[in-house]
């Protein structure tokens, strides 16, 4: 695999690695927000959701949506969306104003932080729930935190890793006859102290995975990257930190341009990057040695649910032989089992061709896409490397 | 059930003739003059290669009578014949290098084997005599042993049985009884007991060598080390061992005499050595395979009929047990004489679920203790020999007629393998659970005997009703599983329990599984499989699956619109049932036969497929025609979903649908019934050179399934390795 590829020597520029004063080098070291206390103090968050909220919640980190995209997506997402979301929003309200603890304004306040993932954003919140609980009796809890858990998931269906996350969360809290046997306040603390602990976890999961996938990247190796993912900028960074020699190919990550901020990024750490448009991979795929990409989910089939495009690149890539990375943390392994593209929940999202678009013609404004198993090598997760057919051993040992 | 592995005296490392072809007896049909000295060499290719060629004792373990050569002995293979190299390197190659016979350097422990087979088919070997190697036979002492003048052919064998039997094993007493041949005695069994020994590991060693990695030239090499040093070492011992010919005729009468004071020799066998006592069994098997090839010849050889008394003579289990012939009341006397070594024999009562077929020594013995008489079958498959044949025809009025004398047997069990026999029942889950069900009421209706205890009498019990349940159908591996769940559960019985408790702990765990691992799971599997069906699906399926039939009829009820292509084939047409049952639902159904598939698969989405197992490398095992369909949606891009219970999950791993498989009735294929102008094969099914193969089940590879929905979810073929460990202990612990 080893394969200096020859244009990587022409733009091989000495790396100022120790000079780089790295500006996201404060993602490395613990962030000041982690303990709870600060953050519950948050302003909520407006509550206009016009656009599926994981596309927005994106949008809105992510920072490179254009104001005529912004523009389009309100028009495509109006009518039934619109009704949909404020009337789940009523419901969510109703439902919150029963409950003592309203997950779902503390869900948003965590989700402002923008290197933490959605996932962790909600088990955050779901630790919360448990902190600030009224209920007397176990099954009282856990009923609390099921109907939180039902009400986060029900906020957003596209999201498959919210999903995942809570459901995880779900059983790594609750599963135990243990606690069963102690009373209800040391039971209580508990539970909090392993939903600290499975928060902390997760949020360390980028980490633990930049770590593991360094012995990959290898001196003169050229990588491409698809779309914008914080666990492939965290193995990035981590790898221009020890000090690799490598260079980095960008798609542009079309409709929302994820690519292009990712690429910001990367020139920022003084890593050789170049930017492709979408169509240009199999033009470029010679001369690249692995692909890495991230994963909105992982599926039990061990093929992935990612950013529409992954699949095509997979495919370009398998057949040039050359291996594709995925970086996902284990909160993104769902129980989902898609048999071909269209057997998913579909998350829609408007696109901007820059010019008008008579009304006859379709537009195919499906996000993502799924890559079958076969057409990844291996998985990078914070619970090691694993082949695709490994992720439906976890998913088994996780939730049976 | 059968820890102890037998050490199996046969094996012919044949190579396998892939396809169809005649078995090689049949090519012929009389002995050939110039092939006449064959029938002992055979045994040549037995040798397994026991790691180093020159290990100095090294003798052809007996070929066991296989179907071969039991029916072509005095046939002898005629030399256009397709044999293996093995066989050709021992008619070919071994007599040029020392000119001699292998069979007559054999060692006594396995002679006679070969002097049965010669024995019994006295005009070959006689007529040898003038030809080939019979020149040595005045200075050899197989040559000697074969043909004492004074005695009588019928004897002859005897002679050769007994004295392998006596001297080999018993040696002991047999010296005391005859101090004046002590001298040579020893001499022969010092050689001899080594020699078994010698057999005995190579047989061990054998058994656990796979068959396929043996090559060929190894044998040769081997063989031809070991037969020179046979030469030297038997041309050496001539001398005593001529000598030693009349002990053993004396020993012969010895043996008469002990048998006859059986008191006597009964308290000796006790201080028998390990090693002794499974050279004992060794000769008792060697025996018995005698005794049975004179059985054979014994319709051909009128003399032969004394031998019934001499078998007893030798006191061995020797129960003459004719394939033809088969009267069961000489084998009920034989059973009664021979009591002692006849309990030892039922502990290994049944017969293991993958038996191979095609060794006889085996099959005689399952046959032996069978309920089912069982027939011999015309026109094996070379391919499919090692499977249990298809002998419904047979079986049934048999089984009929003897329903009042088989009283050990449950009648809830009985009745439930006759309705396998007559296909009544089929259907991984229906079989299983009319089996379970049989089983719940022989439990409820067993006491244990005096001075017995319930966990091991019950599972003896079990044991024998699975052995009958074999005998009318070879189990499914859910079969066997669940068989697998009963026993643990009876052996898992607190001894604190009555049995009037543990009856009942056994019934409702039987029910809990039951209900649980088969029909609470086909509900789960139902509610993950609506999830796939969608509007506008077009579903194929094949043949009748019960899981995917409640599949379609549960997204029928959710009010999916989809379509229902079932794709049928011949013989059993099952599918026709399940399209009358989805019509009568209000489904629209195409219906096509197999050979319609490549056609039909354009226009579908999914594929839901039923098993009869997935087994661990995620090899779907179910009806055949199965992975053919399979083949055909993958090749097509449209997925193929798997929908099969958990408990019929096996460790296994199979690669191919031909080490284990079930064969249907042959006949079914060759005719079709009320179409007599294409029944061209009708009159010429009994034809020598037409063979019918009627496969049962086939084994999809886990390439062409997409998904495999079970109780624990929908999985890919990959994680079945995991069901099986996550859960199987579970089951088996409850």
């Amino acid at each position: 695999m080893w394969r200096r590829s020859a244009s990587f020597i022409l733009d091989n520029r000495p790396l100022q690695g120790d000079t780089v004063t790295n500006p996201e080098s404060r993602l490395l070291s613990p962030p000041p927000s982690s303990s709870m206390a600060e953050t519950l103090q948050n302003p909520n968050p407006d509550p206009t959701l016009t656009i599926s909220p994981y596309y927005q919640t994106r949008a809105a980190h992510h920072g490179v949506v254009t104001s005529d995209w912004l523009a389009q997506a309100q028009a495509a997402a109006g009518g039934d969306t619109d009704t949909r979301s404020s009337e789940q929003e009523g419901s969510l309200k109703s439902a919150a104003s029963e409950k003592s603890f309203p997950v779902i304004d503390e869900f948003n306040n965590w989700r402002k932080q923008p290197d933490l993932a959605e996932a962790v954003a909600a088990i955050r919140a779901l630790a919360s729930v448990i902190r600030s609980s009224e209920a007397t009796t176990m099954m009282e809890l856990q009923n609390e935190l099921k109907m939180a858990s039902d009400s986060l998931k029900s906020w957003d269906m596209t999201s498959i890793s919210l999903t995942a996350g809570c459901d995880l969360f779900m059983r790594y809290v609750t599963r135990t006859s243990a606690v069963e046997y102690e009373d209800f306040d040391s039971a209580k603390s508990r539970f909090l102290e392993r939903a600290e602990k499975f928060g902390e976890i997760s949020y360390k999961a980028r980490k633990i995975i930049a770590m593991l996938s360094q012995d990959f990247i290898f001196d003169g190796c050229t990588i491409l990257v698809h779309g914008f993912s914080r666990v492939v900028l965290e193995i990035l960074k981590t790898a221009a930190e020890n000090k690799k020699h490598f260079r980095v190919l960008c798609t542009e990550g079309r409709p929302d341009r994820t690519g292009l901020r990712l690429s910001n990024e990367l020139a920022k750490l003084d890593v050789p990057v170049k930017l492709l448009i979408d169509s240009a991979v199999a033009y470029s795929m010679d001369e690249i040695d692995m692909v890495f990409v991230g994963a909105d989910g992982v599926v039990e089939s061990g093929g992935i649910i990612n950013m529409m495009g992954t699949y095509q690149i997979a495919l370009v890539a398998k057949s040039m032989d050359k291996p594709v990375y995925v970086a996902a943390e284990s909160y993104k392994f769902a129980r989902l089992y898609p048999l071909n593209q269209k057997d998913m929940v579909p998350a829609l999202k408007p696109i901007d061709f820059g010019v008008p678009i008579p009304l006859k013609v379709e537009v195919e404004t499906s996000a993502r896409d799924y890559t079958p198993p076969q057409y990844l090598t291996l998985l990078f997760t914070d619970l090691g490397v694993l082949t695709p057919s490994v992720v439906s051993d976890e998913l088994i040992q996780l939730y049976l | 059930m059968d820890p102890r592995r037998v050490p199996r005296t046969v094996i012919d490392p044949k190579v396998r003739q892939v396809g169809f072809f005649a078995p090689p007896d049949r090519a012929q049909s009389g002995p050939l003059p110039q092939t006449s000295e064959s029938p002992s060499s055979p045994p040549l290719s037995d040798i397994s290669p026991s790691g180093n060629s020159i290990s100095p004792v090294m003798i052809p373990p007996p070929r066991h009578l296989s179907d071969l050569s039991s029916r072509t002995i005095p046939a002898g293979f005629p030399p256009n014949r397709l044999v293996s190299p093995l066989h050709r390197f021992s008619g070919e190659s071994i007599i040029p290098i020392g000119s001699y016979n292998p069979s007559e350097f054999a060692s006594p422990s396995v002679a006679d084997f070969f002097e049965d087979k010669n024995a019994r088919s006295p005009g070959p070997r006689r007529s040898r005599g003038a030809g080939g190697s019979g020149k040595f036979a005045s200075s050899l002492p197989a040559g000697g042993f074969e043909l004492p003048p004074e005695v009588k052919p019928t004897s002859l064998t005897t002679v050769s049985v007994v004295s392998n039997l006596q001297p080999n094993v018993t040696g002991k007493q047999s010296t005391s009884f005859f101090p004046p041949f002590v001298g040579c005695y020893l001499c022969i069994h010092s050689v001899d007991s080594y020699i078994v020994h010698w057999y005995f590991q190579m047989g061990i060693g054998y058994l656990f060598k796979d068959r396929a990695t043996i090559e060929g030239n190894d044998y040769q090499k081997c063989l031809g080390c070991v037969l020179m040093w046979f030469c030297c070492m038997k041309l050496w011992l001539a001398a005593s061992i001529k000598l030693s010919m009349v002990t053993l005729t004396l020993s012969e009468k010895s043996g008469k005499e002990q048998s006859s004071q059986d008191g006597h020799s009964k308290p000796l066998k006790e201080k028998l050595s390990k090693a002794e006592r499974r050279a004992l069994q060794e000769s008792q098997r060697a025996a018995k395979a005698a005794a049975k090839a004179e059985g054979n010849a014994g319709s051909t050889n009128p003399k032969t009929a004394k031998t019934p008394v001499q078998k007893k003579d030798t006191a061995s289990i020797a129960t003459s047990h004719d394939k033809r012939g088969g009267d069961n009341n000489n084998n009920n006397n034989n059973n009664n004489n021979n009591r002692p070594i006849d309990k030892q024999d039922r502990k290994k009562e049944i017969p293991h679920p993958r038996m191979q077929f095609d060794d006889m020594s085996r099959v005689e013995k399952a046959n032996k203790r069978a309920v089912v008489k069982q027939t011999e079958v015309r026109n094996r498959v070379e391919l499919f020999r090692h499977l249990p044949q298809y002998q419904h025809a047979t079986k049934l009025p048999d089984l009929e007629k003897k329903f009042f004398r088989l009283t050990s047997l449950h009648p809830a069990v009985y009745k439930v393998g006759l309705r396998y026999l007559s296909g009544d029942i089929s259907g991984g889950n229906a079989r299983c659970i009319a089996m379970l069900q049989a089983f719940q009421e022989s439990i409820t209706e067993y006491t244990t005997p005096p001075e017995k205890a319930l966990t091991r009498d019950l599972t003896a019990k079990i044991n024998s009703y699975v052995s009958f349940l074999i005998n009318c159908r070879p189990l499914s591996i859910s079969m066997g599983n669940a068989i697998k769940f009963v026993k643990t559960r009876i052996a898992n019985l607190p001894l604190t329990l009555s049995e009037s408790e543990s009856k009942q702990t056994l019934v409702s765990e039987i029910t809990r599984f039951i209900n649980e691992k088969i029909i609470l799971a086909d509900r789960v599997i139902v509610r993950h499989a609506v999830t796939k069906v969608r509007d506008g699906d077009v579903i194929l399926t094949y043949g009748s699956s019960s899981a995917v039939e409640m599949v379609l009829m549960r997204a029928q009820e959710v009010g999916r619109r989809f379509r229902v292509v079932v794709v049928d084939s011949r013989p059993k047409l099952e599918g026709r049932l399940l399209v009358r049952r989805l019509v009568g639902k209000g489904i629209s159904c195409s219906y096509v036969y197999v050979n319609g598939v490549s056609y039909v698969m354009h226009e579908v989405t999914r594929v839901f497929l039923g098993a009869s197992s997935v087994l661990a490398n995620g090899t779907v095992y179910s009806r055949v025609g199965t992975a053919c369909v399979a083949m055909v949606a993958n090749a097509c891009g449209v997925p193929v979903i798997v929908c099969c219970e958990a408990y019929k999950f096996h460790e296994r791993v199979q690669l191919d649908s031909i080490c284990c498989n079930e064969l249907g009735d042959p006949d079914a294929i060759a005719k079709v019934h009320g179409r007599e102008e294409i029944n061209h094969l009708k009159d010429i099914a009994n034809d020598e050179n037409l063979q019918l193969l009627n496969l049962t089940y086939d084994a999809t590879p886990s390439d062409y399934v997409s998904m495999i929905i079970t109780d624990y979810g929908m999985i890919p073929p990959t994680s079945v390795p995991v069901i099986v460990r996550e859960f199987r202990k579970e089951q088996i612990w409850i």
